[in-house]
């Protein structure tokens, strides 16, 4: 551990660690675009700038090191005035339509011009327009709002190991696409959405059939049913209604999803999904039952079964849909509880 | 590419100049100049052989001032924007053969004769303002001048 | 001696090779072989420095210099001076009272002193043999036989030598980063990437003396503890290109370059490696990007290269001019280096002399010179009997010099202190008749143009200044404009990620800071001051008319209407601005105001 003075505050950090890190420790907060833990640093954006005593500029804390006795200021009038500054040149280059664009509310972009009062008149000019338009089932892009902070294509060049975006041209003219605007897929996009969730303005957007504001929606963690590696969501509830999903972060997944975790989610509120254990009567017909009743009911003819043919009459096949833990208990109630090995999953098909 | 042999040729330039990743610019810098651009296709090309991904390929392609897509016309006029060049009225030459031969920067007369750029400082400063058509440089220039000079090309 | 001459040294720079000298050595070949002078050798040499006055062609040992040379002019001093022993006087190069002066008593070089140029001119940059007739190889043979790596980084320490490539970091300091970083695998690099628009000290550097610069390389491998070089240099310079191939290929098979080299087991591999149209390549670590072949933006520092450079490995990096001195500091140590220039910025340093100033050329100075000692001294004045208005130094990270400054010495402290720099050597002379907002726009298209996109500040913020800069000549500026530039600059070079951006609003701040009243005359008056920005002038006949039709017929966008011998007049709405007319009028009827 080494010390470092925080805004006039001795405060004890890692050593190793950025001066980025050590605020984020300390709890206090600094605005960033293209900072993201996971990938190698950028330090392009700008916007995380502080004042380091003794250095001739400011410093970019997402990637400027901490140093035993380094006195940093966090929010200085000199940093304050030059992140405004920033944020409205940021701005003269963005399509701003906050009213109708569905990131409002969960926008680093207007986030920022908020907390740092931006005058939009202030600085105009020309925009970018730019050369290809890339979109494909489940995402579009949007160049107007492009801020180039490069999350996207590093995401997907670094953690999802595709390359699909580039970061073409050069000076103003720079813009995400794919090689020459090809079809994403043709670009080996797997639709994962990754580059959607990491986008901090909205450029990248789901293609969703939902209409909502971030503010209307509460976060409800769980657990990715697709398959068995448990990645861990954030499903979006409006109305008890699921509208999206953001990846969590987390061991299993580390803040990563495939397309069916993603934008999959739909079955979830579909007219035909089975809510409730349903028994068939005497009559041949479903009937809607409570779970008591049902578990009640496969409890009892299990032991029936076995009692008259043994328990290797009994299989048992579960679901791919179901998490690995819950296919464990299952595997485990067929062995010891039920006593056989006839155990598949429908995966295996 | 055209046909079969082309790709070949242009294969053989990929292996003839490719050692590795960081050759890629080595590689397409063999491609402007034997093949005169890089069309998309090609790039697809160099992406495979060079086991590069595409999207990297063209991010170099885009990037740098040198590489092209669209094939350049017969003669390549350049004007020099350098500073030198600047104070002497390179603009003034600059504007001039835009009108005189009805394209903007960057683009190809219609018949495929000439196509107009213009160049950082080409060192010829003592001929300021100047100008080079494919390999020939032609110095002192006024916009009275450059009738003569393209009609050299005709 | 019966003919006076046994040599024929013909320069074959670039300026002097647009100006036909190829055609010029093969006359001279063709010539003296016809007339049986075949004896007579024809050295094609580098940059002599003075190319306003190219094609230059200089005979020995009787020092004649000829000046302005067609191919046609050959046959005439082979036939009268060579085999005549009579030096054609028309061609002669004349000094300032008309006497023919030889080629190092001309004005241009009284006050030069050429330790990087020093053999620029007298070798023939193709032929190794000439290079080590005039010194070559001693300071590698020194290094390598007589001297540790430590002794060959202290000598560069102590001689104070500082990067010729802009900024003047202490070489020495490099060295020993790179010399001391841990790895076994280490590289060495030349930014041969002069992208300063109007600069051209390297590329006359590669074509004059390309061996000074692998030998100087081979020297910082053996210091530093590297085995493998690359030379990064512009695709646009051909015949750079290929004199370091010539170079290279020569060293090679004579055993100062690759394994083993001067047989005391130092093995040392060069490659080059061309650019490819991005002026941020000069960045050095934008540099290290391209070389491995990536797209060129510069990359985070720290790490500095000199522990984490050319493929994650240690890398030291020095521009052609920095390495053109190695040699010398070498062989004649750091004391002789020191007793040039001034205390902070020892030695000296070559400066492109261009724009509106009679000797256009290369020029070696000591630091500490002052800038009229250049543009009046070395370079002769403003033509056409102008004032001088300003100096443009550093290219554009550099600033305008205003006359006021004129005596300032030129090294790296005083230039910064003015709001310039020493940038790589570009040295731009401007006559009153420049508009200096027209000059900020100038810098600020080019940086637009060549600004990586990578960081916000730059990509965006330049093209926002370079708005405002078209609205301020275009006779569209509000006196807002103006804090508003500030605002802009003052972000661009405090928030962009590498020097580049960070010095892009340097010429903006210059004008500002020493023309303020220009800026304010296009936004108050609008009023062009210097008369150069189209848009706040227009183009009147005067009563001097007399008829001729001449203009109505120059006319591209048919604006001028007139009978035969009336005066005609300019219709102001279809005028373009081109300035046709002006040039075709006979009587000078037509004014610009």
């Amino acid at each position: 551990m080494i010390n470092i003075f925080l805004n006039g505050s001795e405060l004890a950090v890692k050593e190793g660690s950025t001066v980025l890190e050590a605020c984020k420790g300390a709890g206090v907060s600094i605005p960033t675009f293209c900072y993201d833990e996971r990938l190698k640093a950028e330090g392009s954006c700008r916007i995380c700038v502080v004042e380091v005593e003794g250095a001739p500029k400011l410093m970019p804390s997402c990637s400027t090191l901490v140093a035993p006795g380094m006195r940093v200021l966090t929010h200085s009038p000199k940093v304050v005035k030059l992140r405004k500054k920033l944020l409205e040149l940021m701005l003269s280059n963005h399509e701003i339509s906050c009213l109708q664009c569905e990131k409002a509310g969960n926008c680093l972009l207007q986030d920022y011009a908020y907390e740092y009062e931006v005058d939009t008149e202030k600085t105009k000019g020309r925009k970018k327009i730019a050369e290809y338009a890339s979109s494909n089932k489940f995402f579009s892009l949007d160049q107007s709002k492009c801020i180039l902070c490069g999350r996207c294509a590093r995401t997907c060049s670094q953690l999802q190991a595709n390359d699909v975006w580039a970061m073409a041209g050069r000076g103003f003219e720079t813009e995400v696409s794919t090689p020459f605007g090809i079809d994403m897929e043709e670009a080996g996009c797997v639709h994962c959405g990754n580059c959607v969730s990491v986008c901090p303005v909205g450029a990248l957007k789901p293609n969703t059939r939902h209409k909502f504001r971030a503010w209307e929606t509460r976060k409800v963690r769980s657990t990715c049913a697709y398959c068995g590696v448990g990645c861990q969501i954030d499903l979006l509830v409006k109305d008890d209604k699921v509208v999206g999903v953001e990846p969590a972060g987390g061991k299993s997944n580390n803040g990563l999803l495939c397309v069916k975790g993603k934008f999959a989610f739909d079955f979830i509120n579909h007219k035909d999904r089975l809510t409730e254990p349903l028994i068939r009567g005497e009559d041949g017909r479903l009937r809607p039952a409570s779970w008591d009743e049902a578990l009640g009911l496969v409890a009892g003819k299990t032991k029936e079964i076995r009692a008259e043919f043994g328990a290797d009459a009994i299989m048992g096949l579960s679901s791919a849909r179901v998490t690995n833990e819950e296919n464990y208990l299952f595997m485990k109630y067929m062995r010891a509880a039920v006593g056989t090995n006839n155990v598949d999953h429908c995966a295996r098909l | 590419m055209k046909n079969e042999q082309e790709k070949q040729k242009i294969l053989t330039i990929i292996r003839e100049n490719s050692s590795g990743p960081s050759s890629l610019i080595q590689v397409l810098n063999a491609i402007q100049e034997e093949h005169g651009h890089i069309p998309k296709d090609v790039q697809q090309l160099v992406a495979e052989e060079m086991k590069i991904p595409f999207s990297r390929v063209f991010e170099v392609t885009s990037f740098y001032a040198r590489f092209t897509t669209e094939p350049k016309g017969k003669y390549e006029i350049s004007v020099c924007l350098g500073t030198a060049c600047y104070v002497k009225g390179s603009q003034i030459i600059l504007d001039e053969l835009k009108r005189k031969l009805g394209i903007e920067e960057n683009q190809t007369t219609p018949d495929g004769l000439f196509t107009l750029t213009s160049s950082r400082c080409i060192g010829a400063c003592a001929l300021a303002p100047a100008i080079v058509v494919n390999k020939d440089v032609h110095g002192m220039l006024t916009a009275e001048m450059l009738p003569e000079i393209l009609g050299m090309y005709n | 001696m019966e003919h006076g001459c046994d040599r024929v040294y013909v320069c074959a720079g670039t300026g002097c090779t647009s100006g036909k000298s190829p055609e010029i050595i093969e006359n001279f070949r063709q010539e003296l072989n016809a007339s049986g002078l075949s004896d007579v050798k024809v050295i094609m040499t580098g940059c002599f420095g003075l190319c306003s006055m190219g094609p230059i062609v200089i005979t020995q040992p009787d020092d004649c210099f000829y000046s302005r040379v067609a191919p046609k002019d050959v046959a005439e001093i082979v036939r009268e001076h060579i085999a005549g022993g009579k030096p054609v006087h028309r061609l002669l190069f004349k000094g300032s009272r008309g006497e023919a002066v030889s080629l190092f008593e001309a004005d241009f070089y009284k006050k030069q002193e050429r330790v990087v140029l020093a053999r620029c001119g007298l070798i023939n940059p193709e032929e190794i043999d000439d290079y080590i007739e005039h010194g070559g190889f001693a300071a590698l043979e020194k290094a390598l036989k007589a001297m540790s790596s430590e002794e060959v980084v202290s000598v560069i320490k102590d001689s104070g030598l500082r990067g010729r490539g802009g900024a003047g970091f202490p070489t020495g300091k490099k060295w020993e980063f790179t010399m001391n970083a841990p790895g076994s695998k280490k590289y060495v690099v030349c930014n041969a990437d002069e992208g300063d628009p109007g600069a051209f000290m390297d590329r006359s550097v590669l074509e004059g003396d390309p061996l000074s610069v692998v030998e100087a390389m081979t020297i910082a491998g053996y210091a530093v503890g590297a085995d493998e070089g690359y030379i990064y240099v512009r695709a646009e310079y051909p015949l750079a290109i290929h004199r370091l191939q010539v170079a290279m290929g020569q060293a090679l098979e004579r055993g100062f370059l690759g394994n083993n080299i001067l047989n005391t087991g130092f093995d040392f591999n060069l490659s080059i490696r061309y650019g490819a149209g991005a002026f941020v390549c000069g960045e050095e670590t934008a540099l290290l990007n391209s070389i491995e072949g990536k797209k060129g933006t510069p990359r985070l520092r720290p790490p500095f290269p000199a522990v984490k450079g050319l493929f994650g490995c240690p890398t030291l990096i020095n521009n052609v001019e920095t390495y053109a001195n190695i040699c010398k500091i070498i062989t004649s140590g750091a004391d002789w280096f020191r007793s040039m220039g001034t205390p902070g910025s020892p030695g000296t340093k070559v400066f492109a002399l261009g724009g509106n100033v009679n000797n256009i050329g290369l020029v070696e100075v000591p630091m500490g010179i002052t800038l009229r000692e250049i543009i009046y001294d070395i370079g002769g004045g403003i033509p056409d009997g102008r004032g001088f208005k300003a100096a443009q130094t550093g290219g554009p990270s550099g600033g305008c010099i205003p006359a006021e400054h004129i005596n300032t010495p030129i090294d790296f402290e005083s230039l910064k202190a003015i709001g310039s720099m020493m940038g790589s050597g570009g040295l731009i002379v401007m006559d009153d008749s420049k508009c200096m907002v027209g000059i900020a726009k100038f810098f600020m298209k080019f940086m637009v143009e060549e600004s990586c996109g990578k960081c916000a500040p730059c990509r965006i913020g330049l093209v926002r200044m370079h708005e405002i800069l078209e609205r301020i000549t275009g006779g569209e500026g509000e006196i807002g404009d103006l804090a508003e530039l500030e605002e802009l600059a003052e972000m661009v070079n405090e928030l962009s990620f590498c020097a580049l951006g960070q010095t892009a609003p340097n010429p903006v701040l210059t004008t500002f800071r020493y023309f303020k009243d220009e800026y304010l005359a296009h936004i108050n008056d609008k009023k062009c001051p210097a008369g150069e920005c189209s848009a706040l002038l227009n183009y009147e006949v005067t009563d001097k008319c007399v008829g001729c039709t001449k203009c109505a017929k120059a006319c591209p966008a048919a604006a001028i209407s007139g009978k035969l011998k009336e005066k005609h007049s300019i219709d102001k709405g279809k005028c373009v601005k081109c300035g046709a007319c002006m040039g075709a009028c006979p009587v000078k009827s037509i004014v610009r105001r």
